[in-house]
């Protein structure tokens, strides 16, 4: 395992950038810490798939270098950088066994067969495919071979990092959710340097230690699942994470005052001078309902989505979505809104602003 | 408008794909198909739309048996999960194809086309070529060709699965509500039980070639007939316990005991299953006459907001999601309750015999 460094490391695909615009990577300094779990998140075109590339191999950046332990891999080949890679689609070699498929990478670097035997066996009983190794892939599910994929990328214990590209894409939610926790329990297990790239939040936020979120190619924040849902620094943040996202709404902060069309929410702490585009973000986890308190409120609708219910409602001409309980009543005469001061923040430009701490 | 499924299957070289199913869809409804992949969904759009014939039993539209009718002939517009748009023409041009097929005059067609781009918020992109849109767009250029046709029955399958994640959520919101002002028979295929709830309109939920219940979404969702539909439409999976009832007592687990109460008491001696979905799993004692289950805790997984944990029961594999940021280790013991009004009773067969008591409340 390793420890990944990039270095002052930018992209573009055309051969004389002019601006940033052209940079599908955005500068970029970060350590991947040795044995940590990351998920790479973001939309399309985001430049996630740029940013593993690079760190593969497949693609050599513009600017900057990328360091494997503090050694410069910059122009090594894929082949040299000793990495394991699993990808959207399974990779499978139909007309090898089960076995002889998680045994591959392991017999490629001439590994003796009693040692190839001995992991083989120990994989594929994780993956739960101890029972078929004298199968051949052919004709297997595609949860199954993709099963083997993710086996393959895991069966050498050498490598210096995994890199998974959207590997459940593919696969049915049930199923998702069993290889999903496998995965976890294989980084408990092995500590591997793991980097998983992803556009569900989902899938990001339950397999990583640290979620990196990238918009328009650059990292907008990197933070535990539970920073990134508390305190998102970027309202991109704040909308890609949660379902539905963060309502962001225009305000005027006074001190530890929001003001939205002359009414005020309360701030858990005091602000300065706020300027620029002001807004505040308040996730729809800490709006309630309310038929006394609050601000007032026009509930469009109420969807029943089985765990909890969403109401989508407009506020002072804004949007605004509020998560209530399953066993919550909804009446025609709650028509209020409260928000938890602790859990509003504030923005200007798009970036989150600092409160001053309570005197 | 109505469609009819009348006894209707499908049998491909001997194998059964469709069992005979009943099924009738009325006018101006939302129905979601949901099952895991191959368990039929696409092979039940294919013989409402009329691509295939039904090895047996009728398909009837307004009371009209349309069984071996050419699908150029119904009412008909399908959208799949691949982009399907002509790569030369513009987006009006694809919007507009059904249209000039139909022989619809000029400037009819420019007031169905500029309606349905705007609907689908492609009126900035209409001089483009589809290559030139994102996936969501492209999807939605699809979508637009679909509804533009004013067909009686639009069926989608799966249509979002190749978007990311968040387009999904946008679109999910947005189908609906074009839904609505179109007054068609809506049918949607999906596998994700979460896809389902939050299109709402009615549900059939589909399992190995078999329509297992068919009913308003959270009806469906709350009260399911049987496990293999309460499994299908669950996602965390539902948990499964095996239970023992003698008398006024049920028996479970390494030999742990509770009161049978309300329907449970009325059911006679014997085996059955019990069902309840991660959600209801509580750490920490919340009602008075929870049940605690002592268990191993295998993975946690956060969400931000909630924590996914993974349990071991005596060999029972169960998950609950619960509030908040759980700091908890594995491999250690955890003490989990459990609303009983929570819990649905199978028997052996997994046909429900109690629900769950608040579904019945609700």
């Amino acid at each position: 395992m390793a420890k990944i460094t990039l270095d002052n490391l930018a992209h573009s695909y055309f051969p004389n950038p002019q601006s940033e615009d052209d940079f599908a990577l955005k500068e970029l300094n970060h350590d991947w810490e040795d044995g940590a779990a990351y998920a790479l998140l973001g939309s399309s075109g985001c430049g996630k798939s740029t940013l593993l590339n690079i760190i593969s191999g497949l693609l050599t950046p513009s600017q900057g270098r990328i360091l494997f332990d503090g050694q410069d891999v910059t122009q090594a080949p894929t082949a040299e950088r000793n990495i394991a890679q699993v990808f959207q689609f399974p990779v499978v070699y139909d007309t090898m066994s089960v076995h002889d498929n998680l045994a591959f990478p392991l017999r490629n670097r001439g590994r003796d067969e009693t040692y190839v035997a001995e992991r083989v066996q120990e994989i594929s009983r994780m993956i739960g495919l101890d029972h078929m190794l004298h199968k051949k892939a052919r004709g297997l599910t595609a949860d199954a071979k993709q099963k083997i994929s993710l086996g393959r990328g895991m069966v050498r214990k050498d490598v210096n990092a995994l890199l998974f590209d959207e590997p459940l894409t593919v696969i049915d939610p049930h199923m998702k959710w069993e290889l999903r926790t496998q995965l976890k329990k294989l980084h408990h297990d092995f500590g591997h340097t793991m980097i998983y790239v992803t556009h569900d939040q989902t899938e990001a936020l339950t397999f990583a230690d640290k979620v990196v979120v990238m918009y328009d190619g650059r990292v907008v924040q990197i933070g535990t699942p539970q920073e990134l849902f508390e305190r998102p620094e970027h309202t991109f943040v704040g909308y890609f994470i949660g379902s539905p996202g963060m309502n962001v709404i225009p305000a005027r902060i006074d001190g530890n005052k929001a003001y939205v069309n002359g009414s005020y929410v309360e701030l858990a702490q005091g602000y300065g001078d706020v300027s620029g585009k002001v807004e505040i973000g308040i996730r729809p986890e800490f709006a309630k309902l309310s038929q006394t308190d609050g601000l007032p409120v026009k509930v469009r609708r109420v969807e029943d989505v089985g765990r909890h219910k969403i109401i989508r409602a407009e506020f002072f001409g804004s949007d605004i979505n509020i998560i209530a309980g399953e066993d919550d009543e909804i009446g025609a005469d709650m028509n209020r809104v409260t928000f938890d001061p602790n859990h509003v923040n504030v923005y200007a430009n798009d970036w989150r602003v600092q409160g001053q701490v309570a005197s | 408008m109505t469609l009819e499924l009348r006894g209707v299957s499908k049998i491909v070289e001997g194998q059964t794909h469709i069992y005979p199913t009943d099924l009738t869809l009325e006018k101006g409804t939302m129905n979601v198909l949901l099952g895991p992949t191959l368990s039929g969904k696409t092979s039940l759009m294919r013989l409402m739309a009329g691509l295939d014939v039904p090895a047996a039993g009728q398909v009837v539209w307004n009371g009209q048996d349309v069984t071996g009718m050419r699908v150029q002939d119904r009412q008909v517009a399908m959208v799949y999960q691949q982009f399907i748009n002509y790569p030369t023409m513009s987006v009006y041009d694809n919007i507009a194809s059904p249209l000039r097929l139909m022989g619809v005059d000029r400037s009819e067609m420019d007031r169905r086309v500029t309606e349905a781009a705007d609907l689908m918020k492609l009126t900035p992109m209409l001089s483009r070529k589809p290559l030139e849109l994102s996936g969501g767009q492209q999807q939605r250029c699809a979508l637009a060709r679909a509804l533009v046709k004013n067909a009686g029955l639009v069926l989608l399958d799966e249509p979002l699965a190749n978007l990311d994640y968040k387009l999904r959520e946008e679109l999910r919101v947005e189908i609906p509500k074009i839904f609505e002002a179109s007054g068609a028979i809506f049918v949607y295929a999906t596998t994700e039980p979460e896809e389902a709830l939050l299109l709402g309109g009615n549900v059939a939920t589909i399992w190995q070639g078999r329509v297992t219940q068919f009913g308003s979404t959270p009806q469906v969702y709350r009260q399911p007939v049987d496990a293999t539909t309460a499994r299908v439409f669950s996602d965390p999976p539902m948990n499964f316990l095996q239970i023992s009832k003698t008398g006024n007592r049920i028996m479970f687990g390494d030999g742990q005991s509770a009161a049978a109460t309300g329907r449970i008491a009325e059911l006679a001696d014997g085996r059955y299953m019990a069902g309840f979905r991660p959600n209801h799993l509580e750490i920490g004692q919340h009602a008075a006459d929870a049940m605690e289950f002592r268990t191993k805790l295998t993975v946690t997984e956060l969400t931000g907001s909630e924590t996914f944990v993974h349990l071991d029961h005596h060999g029972e594999r169960w998950v609950g999601l619960v509030h908040g940021v759980q700091n908890l280790t594995l491999g250690d013991d955890l003490s989990v309750w459990l609303d009983p009004r929570h819990v649905y009773i199978f028997d052996q067969s997994g046909a429900l015999v109690a629900p769950a008591a608040y579904a019945i409340a609700a």
